[in-house]
């Protein structure tokens, strides 16, 4: 047992903190402010290696484990939520179930682009009848001759105006429920296929949130990805992956609001004093401090036992459930400690507030990640 | 191309400490860097590989945890790295230390070496160019624009005043400015690399021994004698003004009159 990073993965957070502080940081407010998804941020992140860090060498990927993506996720999110999560679901949503599902020939084509960041990917199961129900799949695939024929409409779509790549959960077979559901990887470029309305968000502004309409939309064959009917199962695996990549973007939501409010109660002065010599003030911190060290454990002991290749999903349910619930509660704290100034847009804390709470609603609500961890637990 | 690149680890801060019984700085504790003026040295570098090709390696003499700073410059691109680190070269000033980086660069081979200017933890600007004097080869300072080809180097030297532009055929060696460049940032899959594809070599005064006599390196090869080592203290304490700019610019001109300075 040994709970020190690794050297390796020392400087990688070195790495991670200087990008993050340099290139992320300064362009956070006005990320949100407009709600632009960051592109050329993007761009960089793809030269420096972010968008395929767990991507083997062969596919153009940076040959990491899931525990330094979990790691660069945590550090671009305590400045910017949304550039942690565009990487999250990228690497996630998209590159993880090509590189666990995919064909030689589906990895050498989807892989390497998406690696480099030449493309971003996303992931579309969410429907307006089908979130925690997920199951209640209406988008329909049909074959046709040497393509499937895909029809329905997907929602809140991370990623989803910047994407090139697509993985697209539809029913091949009604009759069978969720064993008639398969993957699809979809290029927006795909006859039939285009991007709907972009949602008004309350956080994460700048990562496109949009719908994704498939009308007669021709997908080749050889794009199905994995076995028909293996889809629902290849989704929730995937979202298993997902949650740590999520769990992670919370941590860093909630870390990155501890550290500037640290900062801030050490300046503020009130009846005299800073404000941070009040035990109120020290007792809150420390409180958050455990929890946000607490949910940053239950992340990375997912993300080892990922990199294992053990089961993994209770693991990953927990550290969602609790990092993502903490960065609601540590952000709320953080903000009553800044005060009237912590309601203004002028200073960072206001954004985290917003940013934290979709952490606890998607890649699985909280209520998800409680009925995951109840069967593991064989209670029913 | 064969290109050697020296960097040095400094203290992350002018808050340096000083063992006074020694004269010589406290380490621990202290955030460790990659000189700046050497990282640019890197980058320089590395922009030539990328426009011509070449094998570039990074060689730094300092204690074994300076291996984290050549791991950066793995990580950053660099192909090889070498540590040079015995206790025979502790206490070197900056003759033996050009000595022992010159005995280094004569067993790794070279066409061109590159230096930072100075080190933030010594300023003295003195081992780039010493080690060209043992080496024998040109060398050109103060690099503020690198431009080589396969043959040669033409390097804008800045001064305080105005520049030169100098050319040089390889073997040459070249000491780099902090503002030559923006050094990139290390890749994650480099990082990887640093450490499970690469290694850094270390180096003893055993492996440097046909190049550098034992009386040129460390404490004892050294010249240098330091006699006394202490932190500036204010020479009486500051006075603060606060008023409008009119009045804070005629403060300072009636004090500088006081001082004969005007």
């Amino acid at each position: 047992m040994d709970f020190a990073l690794s050297k390796k993965h020392l400087l990688l957070q070195d790495l991670y903190t200087k990008f993050a502080t340099n290139e992320v940081k300064p362009r956070a407010a006005e990320v949100d402010e407009e709600e632009s998804f960051p592109h050329d941020t993007v761009a960089k992140l793809g030269r420096y290696g972010f968008m395929g860090i767990p991507v083997a060498k062969a596919y153009g990927g940076a040959g990491a484990d899931n525990l330094a993506y979990a790691m660069a996720v945590e550090a671009l999110s305590k400045v910017c939520a949304t550039t942690g999560v565009i990487v999250s679901a990228h690497t996630s949503l998209c590159v993880a179930p090509i590189m666990e599902n995919g064909t030689a020939e589906q990895k050498e084509k989807y892989l390497r682009k998406l690696a480099t960041g030449e493309w971003v990917g996303a992931f579309g199961l969410t429907e307006a009848g089908a979130g925690t129900d997920a199951a209640g799949q209406q988008t329909t695939a049909v074959p046709d001759g040497d393509n499937y024929i895909l029809n329905g409409t997907k929602l809140f779509i991370t990623n989803a105006d910047a994407a090139h790549v697509y993985i697209i959960i539809a029913m091949t077979d009604k009759a069978k429920g969720t064993r008639g559901c398969s993957a699809f990887i979809v290029e927006k470029d795909f006859p039939g296929f285009s991007v709907g309305k972009k949602e008004k968000k309350m956080g994460i502004r700048g990562s496109a949130t949009c719908e994704l309409i498939m009308r007669d939309c021709i997908v080749p064959k050889e794009n199905l990805l994995g076995k028909e009917g293996q889809g629902f199962k290849l989704a929730m695996q995937t979202l298993d992956g997902g949650r740590v990549g999520i769990a992670a973007q919370a941590v860093g939501i909630a870390q990155g609001a501890i550290d500037i409010t640290v900062n801030y109660v050490k300046e503020r002065m009130q009846f005299g004093k800073r404000i941070s010599q009040f035990q109120n003030t020290q007792f809150e911190l420390a409180d958050m401090q455990t929890k946000a060290d607490a949910a940053r454990l239950l992340c990375h002991r997912a993300a080892f036992f990922e990199d294992k290749k053990k089961p993994f999903a209770s693991h990953a349910a927990m550290a969602k459930l609790f990092a993502s619930e903490a960065a609601s509660d540590i952000t709320r704290r953080c903000l009553q400690l800044h005060g009237g100034y912590g309601y203004s847009r002028e200073y960072a804390i206001e954004r985290m507030m917003r940013d934290a709470k979709i952490t606890e609603i998607y890649e699985g609500t909280s209520e998800v990640q409680k009925m995951v961890i109840a069967s593991h637990m064989k209670v029913n | 191309m064969k290109i050697i690149v020296c960097i040095k680890q400094v203290p992350n801060t002018n808050e340096v400490k000083l063992d006074q019984q020694t004269g010589t700085l406290i380490r621990e504790g202290v955030p460790s860097i990659i000189n700046p003026d050497d990282l640019a040295g890197i980058e320089a570098a590395l922009a030539i590989k990328d426009s011509l090709g070449a094998h570039i390696t990074v060689v730094s003499m300092g204690p074994p945890q300076a291996d984290i700073a050549l791991r950066e410059a793995l990580a950053m691109g660099c192909d090889a790295a070498c540590l040079i680190t015995d206790r025979a070269f502790a206490g070197a000033d900056t003759w033996a230390t050009s000595s022992t980086l010159a005995g280094a660069a004569q067993l790794l081979g070279y066409d061109l070496i590159i230096t930072g200017r100075q080190a933030i933890d010594g300023d003295t600007a003195q081992v780039g160019p010493q080690m060209a004097e043992h080496l024998g080869i040109a060398h050109i300072p103060y690099a503020e624009d690198i431009k080589a080809d396969g043959e040669k180097i033409i390097v804008t030297r800045q001064f305080e005043d105005r520049y030169q532009l100098l050319q040089a055929h390889y073997p040459v060696l070249v000491t780099a400015l902090s503002e030559l460049n923006q050094p990139r940032y290390m890749s994650v899959g480099g990082v990887v690399d640093a450490y499970d594809q690469k290694e850094v070599r270390l180096l003893t005064y055993a492996d440097l021994e046909t190049f550098v006599p034992v009386e040129n390196i460390g404490l004892k090869g050294s010249p240098t004698r330091v006699k006394k080592s202490f932190t500036k203290s204010p020479k009486g304490k500051g006075e603060l003004h606060q008023v409008s700019e009119d009045e804070a610019v005629e403060i300072i001109i009636q004090k500088l009159k006081g001082h004969l300075i005007l």
